[in-house]
């Protein structure tokens, strides 16, 4: 029940934004849906911590502490980008680069994305998970083309083509699990695409037919995590798109996709009972972390150069849960919460200061600090954080990560210290300027919503010094259960 | 002969003239001739999903062929045909440069799809197991078609009958997906294509043109 609230609600929201959207509250009907989203996500996370896993709907649903923790990550940062849209989109209305219609649009598109987001991770049918998956993209697509500048359509139509035909990949992979799933639990019952089936018989899945499947799934899915070298819609559709918009991509749709993906590493390890698909993971992971580490030297747009660093850490995430292994699973989902939180909350703060610079191009945005100091302290931290300076969460789930890389498979430490390195030089020399300095730009119209961006850093920086006990369990558990 | 071989010879005749059509896309160059194919694939994926509904008895399969025959003959070709047409762009033609080039990259690509598929192939049950191979090389002809084409129209046409090679794998190797999966894939069909066909008339606007070369603004610098 609490399940179809949590679904409903969101939809609920976009249909009542798309008929109403034009009156003035809509930014706040935005913010009030979300917020009932979290709470409603809430109650299903207190249920799910006291009587454990959840089946419901005639097994169409699932939640288990995998999922979950991802629901309650995807409620909370919603709900702190829809605080953060509704000054900053105000801005941009009254700058002339929006207008009511458009605002309509973005704010019913806003509620079906996160109903999307929410049907592909608490699906427990890897074709609904599919169908899911290519919604969220429709939903964002129109997002991203939101100026309707020349630049912005561009991004629109690339993310579209590319994410289009990954995902097309993707479902070919799906209708081959589908294939060998037939097989061994028949069409009767309908019973062959469900996860919790799927995962109590996937020793006796055709292997073969499992492999080739993973191969279209992780590089259809993949796609969308924006995988090295099938990344290049990120970069543009981030630095294109509104603000906002980023902020959810980054901080949400890449971990819904990366989410995908390790369901199906779980089904296809389990039935092939080798470790190829954690080797191709490790192999994906390791170029975009570096790949990523490296563009970011050349990026003279703020919100591309965080796009690329999404990237990256992407890239680190994947590696860590192809390496497998209670640890380096228990590091990547704490490396997922933390670099969703950070991330999102750079993306905050860089939409308000190129909103002061009246341009995103990093030379033109001078001295923060002098003109709104919660900006340019905003910034300041988040890029520490984001680059795993101790004590912010990042550093913990990263060192992590860097350790059991060292015990396992040293050969890749070396590969991971120059990502970490380069990323870290090249992100701090670009942001510091942008920071402090003499500017003499005037401070914004509407005093920006910067509580999300303190908040989600107070959070990182929380879960850096002290993991409370119920959610480093809830973590170990999410851990034993991707296994590998 | 009996009636269950020559559904299986005439399955086989569909599934290559579908591989036929797929070629034949990579070398026309006017976008009307283009939709005109499509429709017709569309028809031989109809036919070839009534013909397995009806040796296999699945009723199911006779709703997937009717929304085929709905959605790919009649919604789609039709409502592509009145977009060119408000956009005026039905005689548009694109410059091919080295169709034999594609044409051969095209041959070897056949020939992966195939060896890919045959282990898979010789484990199905289905009627139509030796289609699946065809169904893996009308996908990756389609993806071709779209690295090689440089107007939206023409991109969205070859994205299009990828899905159809989708489709098309779906009902042979597995007599298709669960009811709701297909009902949901449809769905995102119908909605990713009008969202294009909002940006056809979005990127004409801006570009005075439904060229994708004219877009290099974001390039890596």
């Amino acid at each position: 029940m609490v399940i179809l609230i949590v679904l409903g609600l969101p939809l609920f929201g976009a249909l009542l934004l798309a008929l109403f959207g034009e009156r003035r509250a809509a930014a706040e009907l935005n913010v009030g849906i979300s917020l009932a989203t979290l709470v409603a996500v809430s109650f299903l996370v207190l249920r799910v911590l006291r009587h454990g896993p959840l089946l419901a709907l005639h097994e169409q649903f699932f939640v288990d502490s995998f999922n979950v923790f991802l629901v309650a990550l995807t409620a909370f940062v919603g709900f702190t980008t829809a605080l953060f849209s509704r000054p900053y989109m105000r801005i941009e209305e009254q700058r002339g680069r929006l207008n009511q219609r458009r605002l309509r649009l973005y704010h019913s598109m806003y509620q079906l994305f996160m109903a999307a987001m929410f049907l592909a991770l608490l699906t427990n049918n890897m074709g609904l998970l599919w169908v899911a998956m290519e919604a969220a993209t429709l939903s964002t697509v129109l997002l991203v083309s939101l100026y309707r500048t020349r630049a912005s359509l561009e991004a629109a139509w690339k993310y579209f083509i590319l994410c289009g035909v990954g995902i097309a990949q993707a479902l070919f992979g799906t209708i081959l699990l589908y294939f060998a799933a037939e097989q061994t639990l028949g069409r009767e019952g309908m019973t062959a695409l469900l996860w919790t089936h799927l995962n109590a018989v996937k020793g006796q899945l055709e292997p073969r037919v499992l492999g080739l499947a993973f191969v279209f799934l992780l590089v259809g899915y993949g796609t969308k995590v924006g995988l090295a070298p099938l990344h290049n819609w990120l970069p543009d559709a981030h630095a294109e798109g509104p603000t906002p918009v980023s902020a959810v991509l980054s901080g949400l749709l890449l971990n819904v996709a990366l989410y995908a993906v390790i369901r199906c590493k779980v089904l296809v390890e389990g039935s092939i009972g080798s470790q190829l698909p954690g080797r191709m993971l490790m192999g994906f992971g390791l170029l975009s972390a570096v790949l990523g580490a490296f563009f970011l030297w050349r990026q003279k747009d703020i919100k591309r150069l965080f796009g690329y660093s999404s990237i990256e850490h992407m890239g680190i995430i994947t590696f860590a849960f192809g390496m497998g292994g209670p640890v380096a699973n228990f590091a990547a989902l704490l490396h997922m919460t933390v670099h969703s939180l950070t991330k999102s909350s750079i993306f905050f703060t860089a939409g308000h200061a190129s909103q002061t610079a009246g341009t995103q191009r990093m030379d033109g945005i001078r001295g923060l600090v002098s003109v709104s100091p919660t900006i340019g302290w905003g910034l300041m931290l988040g890029s520490l954080a984001i680059l795993g300076m101790p004590p912010f969460g990042v550093f913990a789930s990263e060192f992590l990560i860097l350790t059991t890389a060292m015990r396992d498979h040293p050969w890749t430490t070396p590969l991971l210290l120059i990502a970490l390195g380069v990323a870290f030089a090249g992100i701090f020399s670009k942001v510091q300027p942008m920071v402090f300095g003499d500017s003499d730009a005037p401070p914004l119209p509407h005093s920006p919503a910067l509580i999300p961006v303190f908040l989600h850093l107070a959070i990182v920086l929380a879960l850096g010094l002290y993991m409370p006990l119920a959610l480093a369990e809830w973590y170990r558990a999410a851990a034993r259960l991707i296994g590998g | 002969m009996h009636p269950s071989h020559a559904i299986d010879e005439l399955l086989k005749l569909l599934a290559a003239s579908l591989l036929l059509i797929s070629f034949a896309m990579l070398s026309r160059r006017r976008t009307q001739r283009l939709i005109i194919l499509f429709a017709w694939q569309g028809a031989l994926l109809f036919v070839s999903t009534l013909l397995v509904a009806y040796s296999a008895g699945l009723t199911e399969l006779y709703y997937s062929a009717a929304l085929t025959l709905l959605l790919k003959v009649i919604a789609l070709p039709w409502i592509l045909h009145r977009l060119i047409h408000r956009l005026g762009a039905q005689w548009d033609s694109e410059p091919l440069v080295n169709i034999p080039t594609t044409m051969l990259v095209g041959l070897g690509l056949v020939i992966f799809a195939f060896g890919l598929a045959q282990p898979i192939s010789r484990m199905a049950t289905t009627i139509t197991r030796n289609t699946l191979g065809i169904a893996l090389a009308v996908i990756l002809l389609s993806f071709l078609m779209m690295i090689t084409r440089r107007k939206a129209v023409t991109q969205v046409i070859g994205f299009l009958a990828m899905e159809n090679g989708l489709f098309f794998a779906a009902t042979s190797a597995t007599y298709g997906m669960p009811m709701v999966i297909e009902l949901g894939i449809a769905l995102d069909l119908l909605v990713g294509f009008f969202i294009l066909g909002i940006f056809f008339f979005q990127i004409r606007e801006q570009f005075d043109s439904l060229d994708l070369s004219n877009m290099e603004a974001l390039k890596e610098d």
